[in-house]
């Protein structure tokens, strides 16, 4: 899984965490399951802003769980709605969704 | 604030995940953490919760952290609150935006527990050292004004202390710093009985109250012993040993006092740790300084205390000057000072000395180059004058009640020979005699005839001295010096005085009896004790003759009785 997620910042993270670790993932997998879908609605709806904040949330929270390759592509997709050009979100969308489901399997095997 | 390792941090962020990861962290250290996940929780957050520390996400919903931190920083007004912006955004821009917004740092994600904790331990110090901060910041607020109220009272006391005495006189000019009671300047004026005038000059080390504290009592045994007679060195030992034993060590009083003897034209100067005094001499122009040749007041103990004084001469219109070192030590605006030579060259330019004064001030202030008279500057001018062109000063002793006191009495004092030689009765006499009410403005008169009829008992009478000695100069030392030798070895006999005194319709009689136990002064049986009693005494005895309604020596001249009338 080491290219899914990265092994060092998970192990930081189970030592900091401690009991609540499962918890964490647990909450990381439930937010990006309510985000992913957001982000298809607020791109429907041609609302770069909502679509912005909500890629830099998933940004941040794939990041706190080590999954650099989903934290890339969210980065990606908020600088382009930063800049309202969401011509290519569509696709970039797909591609979240897309890692994020290696990565929810790569922490599945954890929990 | 809660105990120093125990703070209550506020986490704002609307991730959850970021939140969870926050929240153990800080929980981890040992604080007390309340979690929210928007920029209105925050502020509300705030207000209940009062945090020692917030942790804020920079992008949030509804109201993001830009707009908490403004809203939270006009909350806490005075009070320290670091807020730590959370972010992944991390171009300047954004950093500068965190910062107006009140932002004290930051923290990028993802979150490094070490430099969070890090983070969270110093500005807990900042907090705390900004609220001792303030603490003592309100501490001096409320010290400084209770500083000024009791300056002001100080003030009062002082200006009360400072303008007493008979410094209104017709030959005295004086400055006296507005600011004396803070730095430490003092001048004390007052006429003793015999007629002559003290004046003391005093420059207290210091500033402030410390040293106005030691002016209080200098000026209280000052005006106390003069109007009761005693003499300038009895004062300044006394003076001395007070400020010796009340005032710190390293606070000390530089002085200069001088009893200007009108009647003898002479002036009798001390000079402890004060610039040199100047005598300007009417006639040649010539101007005579007087060094400090002691310690200044309040340093040694009375045995080691050393009171012998110079004695100058002095002409009608000759005048005696002393000032503290504000003058010589006046700044210029090039910092130098203003200097002896200076001072000296006023004086050497002068053409008429009753302007000295005026000029020296002006020079001094064309020397600052102020318009503004400085603040810092005391200095005296007394002229010697005819005793008899003194106007009687009315001075402002301690008022005392005028209808009670001594009215009808008398008293019985004697002294044995052990008293005799180290003790003088005057001041304490004298004292009583004032405690008369009507009788206290005779005070000189009465110093007068107490003294010469004293002095005569015990010189020619107790201790058998010839008066016909002094009519030379080696006489004179011979005659004193056999003074001192027979005092020291006398050993039988005293001296006694029986006061009395009655009221009469319109004043009163004081009957002074003065005895010795010697053998009298008369030779000649044949002669006249009062005219014999004239021989020895020189001017004195016919002074107080002159004073008394009469005086009667009897019992070959070991006795003497004065009787003094006085009218309302």
């Amino acid at each position: 899984m080491g290219d899914v997620v990265d092994t060092e910042t998970l192990e930081m993270l189970k030592e900091v965490m401690e009991d609540d670790f499962p918890l964490l993932l647990q909450t990381f997998i439930d937010d990006a399951l309510t985000r992913i879908p957001q982000l298809r609605e607020q791109l429907d709806a041609n609302n770069a802003d909502e679509l912005r904040r909500n890629a830099h949330s998933l940004k941040g929270s794939s990041g706190n769980v080590g999954a650099a390759g989903m934290t890339e592509i969210c980065s990606r997709l908020e600088s382009l709605a930063n800049q309202s050009q969401l011509q290519e979100a569509g696709d970039i969308i797909n591609a979240i969704e897309a890692e994020f489901g290696r990565v929810r399997s790569a922490l599945n095997a954890l929990l | 604030m809660s105990e120093s390792s125990s703070l209550k941090v506020l986490i704002a962020d609307d991730t959850d995940t970021d939140r969870m990861i926050l929240e153990s962290i800080v929980k981890r250290e040992g604080h007390q953490v309340v979690s929210v996940c928007n920029g209105v929780e925050a502020v509300n957050a705030y207000e209940q919760e009062r945090p020692d520390i917030v942790l804020m996400d920079a992008l949030m919903p509804i109201l993001d952290g830009f707009g908490a931190a403004r809203q939270i920083k006009a909350l806490a007004g005075e009070e320290l609150v670091p807020i730590i912006f959370l972010t992944s955004l991390n171009d300047t821009e954004s950093l500068v935006k965190c910062l107006d917004a009140g932002g004290d740092d930051f923290l990028s994600k993802p979150y490094n527990r070490v430099i969070l904790q890090a983070k969270i331990k110093a500005f807990s110090r900042m907090r705390e050292m900004n609220i001792t901060m303030q603490e003592q910041r309100d501490q001096i607020a409320l010290h400084n004004s209770q500083l000024l109220k009791e300056q002001a009272v100080a003030k009062h006391v002082f200006d009360n202390i400072a303008h007493t005495g008979c410094l209104g006189a017709s030959n005295v000019n004086y400055l006296l710093s507005p600011l004396a009671v803070f730095n430490g300047d003092i001048i004390v004026a007052a006429m003793r009985p015999s007629g002559n005038m003290l004046v003391l000059l005093g420059d207290f080390t210091g500033h402030g109250l410390p040293a106005a504290i030691g002016a209080m009592p200098l000026a209280s045994i000052f005006y106390g012993m003069v109007q009761k007679g005693f003499s300038m060195i009895d004062i300044l030992r006394e003076i001395n040993q007070k400020l010796k034993q009340i005032l710190p060590i390293g606070v000390f009083c530089c002085a200069t006092i001088v009893d200007m003897d009108f009647s003898g034209r002479q002036i009798k100067v001390w000079n402890g740790g004060l610039p040199d005094c100047y005598i300007y001499r009417k006639d040649s122009g010539q101007v005579d300084a007087v060094s400090s040749t002691h310690l200044p007041l309040g340093v040694l103990d009375d045995k080691e205390f050393r009171d012998d004084y110079q004695t100058f001469p002095m002409n009608h219109g000759d005048r005696f000057y002393m000032w503290s070192d504000g003058i010589i030590e006046s700044r210029g605006p090039e910092g130098g000072m203003y200097g002896e030579d200076r001072l000296k060259a006023v004086f050497e330019g002068n053409q008429l000395p009753a302007e000295v004064f005026d000029e020296v001030l002006k020079d001094v202030q064309a020397y600052i180059g102020t318009d503004e008279r400085d603040d810092d500057i005391s200095m005296i001018e007394l002229e010697m004058v005819p005793a008899d062109s003194l106007e009687a000063q009315e001075q402002e002793f301690t008022k005392h009640n005028s209808t009670a006191g001594l009215i009808e009495w008398s008293l019985d004092l004697e002294l044995k020979p052990s008293t005799c030689k180290i003790f003088d009765p005057l001041p304490l006499l004298l004292n009583i005699l004032v405690e008369v009410p009507g009788l206290r403005r005779y005070s000189g008169e009465l110093y007068t005839i107490m003294a010469e009829l004293y002095s005569n008992t015990l010189e020619h009478g107790l201790l058998q001295l010839d008066s016909a000695w002094k009519s030379t100069a080696e006489g004179f030392t011979r005659y004193y010096t056999e003074r001192e030798e027979r005092l020291s070895k006398l050993q039988d006999g005293g001296i006694s005085f029986q006061l009395s005194h009655q009221t009469s319709a319109n004043g009163g009689r004081l009957i002074i009896v003065v005895q010795d136990t010697g053998q009298g002064f008369s030779r000649d049986e044949n002669v006249d004790l009062d005219t014999q009693m004239f021989e020895h005494s020189g001017r004195g005895i016919p002074l107080v003759k002159s004073l008394c309604e009469t005086l009667r020596y009897s019992n070959n001249g070991s006795r003497v009785e004065a009787v003094f009338s006085w009218q309302q």
